[in-house]
């Protein structure tokens, strides 16, 4: 573009400022809540319930992460959801990928009517009574590991973007060659197929994990059983310690227990978000196409 | 199409389907993990729909249970709460709709006019942040932040003088909170669908409105926002689909005695009948039921609507 640079139109001056400003506005309310539970977190709890905290951490302390250490709830909700999270990922993708292959193949007769099979699951279903009921009767899957990994381990939306974009991005002589040289589809998709969908498989896998790892909801309506439950369920239940007594701050309550719980609640927060909020910037080249796919052919 | 013409004259379908099999197996043993799967998490819990028309009881099974045809909606159609929970859940579902839809538009609107890729990129990694974040952990932010007494809110409220209420306690609040912290959780994600369709928008059309001497806001008026049609349309029609299906998770974890006026929706209730105290499975499901079904006529209407408009349709 051979413009010059010509001085802007006095409006055109006030239309950059505001977007600015904006930009800028908007920038600040989502990442200062984010940051001000780090600080917080940081900080003598003293500081903390008196207000007294906006930009940087004031009386130092690692108290509230100690503290959770010494919590053996949260240390076993921690590792009961890194294990959710990797096993239930990995059962998803083995489930996932090889299907959204076979339904990308042109030449295989069936997969109209197998993805109408699961694009009728997107508008109806059995809802949460009869769901629960299936899966705690029916299925025999009480309170324990497997109610957490299997159920619902295909989510037909990735299923869509996966296999949009193996139809759109493995042109078809490919298979038609390495068909000639006597591949079968198992090793065409392994050797050939994956490997060049390197950018849908990670985006597919990170929806999985953020999913299983967010995941409160299955805790609440299928554990009975404490040392089951993961990370979120055992947050919540930190974070809604002594909510009453905070709410109405009298004379008599225990400050000190009150400051205490808060600074575990703030350094507990942060522990179990610290993980996708450290992945996801890794991945965002990806995301853009991920979305952009999955809007195609909703 | 011909392969019907052909099945009728040559092999019973029987053998046609064994032989279609044995040719492509590796194709269908990769979609039958996933098929299983959607049979018993998705098809079997349909079977079992049938409860909210019989008086389930555990014991018995589901085929074993008597036949008690609409008791259970009856029931809920003379309960005192039916038509409070039903419109609890349009009005949030119809504010969130309300603010959830536009706001991304603006926001990737915004984005657009920065013209370094860094800028671009910095501030939509900022803008996703939250979207990864738990609705406990969020719920968590959200009351931390709302106490009264030793939150952000009641020192900002004191420091103005003001005696600080419990918004998280007051029902006339609960939508606001719920709409508020939907729109700081996904705005930017949600976003990142019209962004990348602006950035697709051809350079020739941006040249022109320039040569043209159109403004800054011209140009968002007569390329940007035209751009985006169709990609809005789509996404109306889908969460006009969703309109009943308001998130269960973040209205049980903002919802206590207090604001149960307003925060009392179909999923809450359906939980609480259905799981609470004593198990009411029966009457449950067909609350569940009435739910969907309002929800597929719902879809159903407004992708009508747009098809009959001449724009884009989901099918």
């Amino acid at each position: 573009m051979t413009k010059k640079r010509m001085a802007l139109p006095a409006s055109e001056a006030v239309f950059r400022a505001v977007v600015y400003t904006l930009t800028f506005l908007i920038l600040l309310i989502t990442f200062y809540p984010l940051y001000y539970v780090v600080i917080a977190s940081l900080s003598s709890a003293k500081y903390a319930m008196a207000g007294e905290i906006f930009l940087w951490p004031k009386g130092f302390t690692l108290e509230g992460y100690a503290e959770l250490l010494r919590d053996d709830s949260i240390l076993r909700g921690y590792a009961n959801t890194i294990f959710y999270a990797l096993a239930g990922t990995a059962v998803s993708m083995v489930v996932t990928t090889p299907c959204a292959y076979a339904l990308s193949r042109p030449d295989f007769k069936s997969r109209r009517w197998i993805m109408v099979f699961f694009l009728v699951t997107m508008f109806f279903n059995g809802g949460m009574i009869p769901t629960y009921l299936t899966i705690t009767r029916q299925l025999g899957m009480g309170s324990g590991y497997l109610v957490m990994i299997a159920p619902f381990c295909l989510n037909v939306f990735n299923l869509i973007i996966m296999r949009t974009f193996f139809e759109t991005n493995l042109p078809r002589e490919l298979w038609e060659s390495a068909q000639l040289d006597g591949c079968t589809n198992t090793n065409y998709l392994l050797k050939v197929a994956l490997p060049l969908s390197k950018a849908v498989l990670s985006i597919i896998m990170l929806y999985y994990l953020v999913g299983k790892w967010n995941d409160y909801f299955s805790g609440l309506l299928y554990l009975r059983d404490e040392k089951y439950l993961p990370l979120q369920n055992v947050l919540r239940s930190i974070l809604t310690r002594n909510q009453a007594m905070a709410s109405q701050l009298q004379s008599g309550t225990n400050v000190e227990a009150l400051r205490k719980a808060n600074l575990v609640k703030y350094s507990s927060i942060v522990a179990s978000s610290l993980p996708m909020m450290i992945l996801y910037p890794f991945l965002q080249k990806y995301f853009e196409k991920g979305v952009m796919i999955g809007s195609i052919k909703g | 199409m011909n392969e019907g013409k052909e099945r009728k004259a040559e092999k019973p379908f029987h053998e046609k389907a064994l032989a279609e099999i044995s040719a492509n197996w590796e194709l269908y043993l990769f979609v039958l993990p996933a098929v299983i799967s959607v049979l018993l998490f998705n098809y079997l819990p349909m079977y079992g729909v049938q409860i909210a028309f019989k008086n389930f009881i555990p014991a018995k099974g589901i085929a074993g249970s008597a036949w008690v045809g609409l008791r259970w909606f009856e029931r809920f159609f003379r309960s005192y709460q039916w038509l409070a929970i039903i419109k609890n859940s349009v009005v949030l579902s119809f504010y969130t709709l309300l603010y959830t839809f536009p706001l991304p538009i603006v926001f990737a609107i915004l984005v657009n006019q920065f013209q370094s890729q860094r800028a671009k990129k910095i501030i939509q990694t900022v803008s996703y942040a939250p979207h990864f974040v738990s609705t406990v952990v969020v719920v968590g932010i959200i009351s931390l932040f709302l106490s009264p007494s030793t939150g952000m809110y009641g020192y900002i409220t004191r420091a103005l003088g003001v005696q600080p209420i419990n918004p998280l306690g007051e029902s006339s609040m609960f939508r606001t909170i719920y709409v508020g912290s939907e729109i700081w959780q996904h705005m930017g994600w949600q976003s990142i669908i019209y962004i990348a369709t602006l950035s697709n928008v051809s350079p020739e059309l941006i040249d022109a409105a320039r040569v043209d001497g159109a403004s800054s806001l011209q140009k968002i008026w007569h390329v940007e926002l035209p751009a985006m049609r169709s990609t809005m349309t789509i996404l109306l029609i889908l969460s006009f689909g969703s309109l009943m299906s308001v998130g269960f998770e973040k209205a049980y974890l903002l919802q206590n005695p207090q604001n149960l006026a307003t925060s009392e929706i179909i999923a809450t209730y359906i939980y609480k009948v259905g799981l609470g105290g004593t198990p009411q499975y029966s009457y449950s499901a067909a609350i569940g039921l009435i739910n969907s079904v309002v929800n597929v006529v719902l879809l159903l209407l407004f992708n009508g609507a747009s098809r009959k408009f001449g724009e884009t349709s989901l099918f």
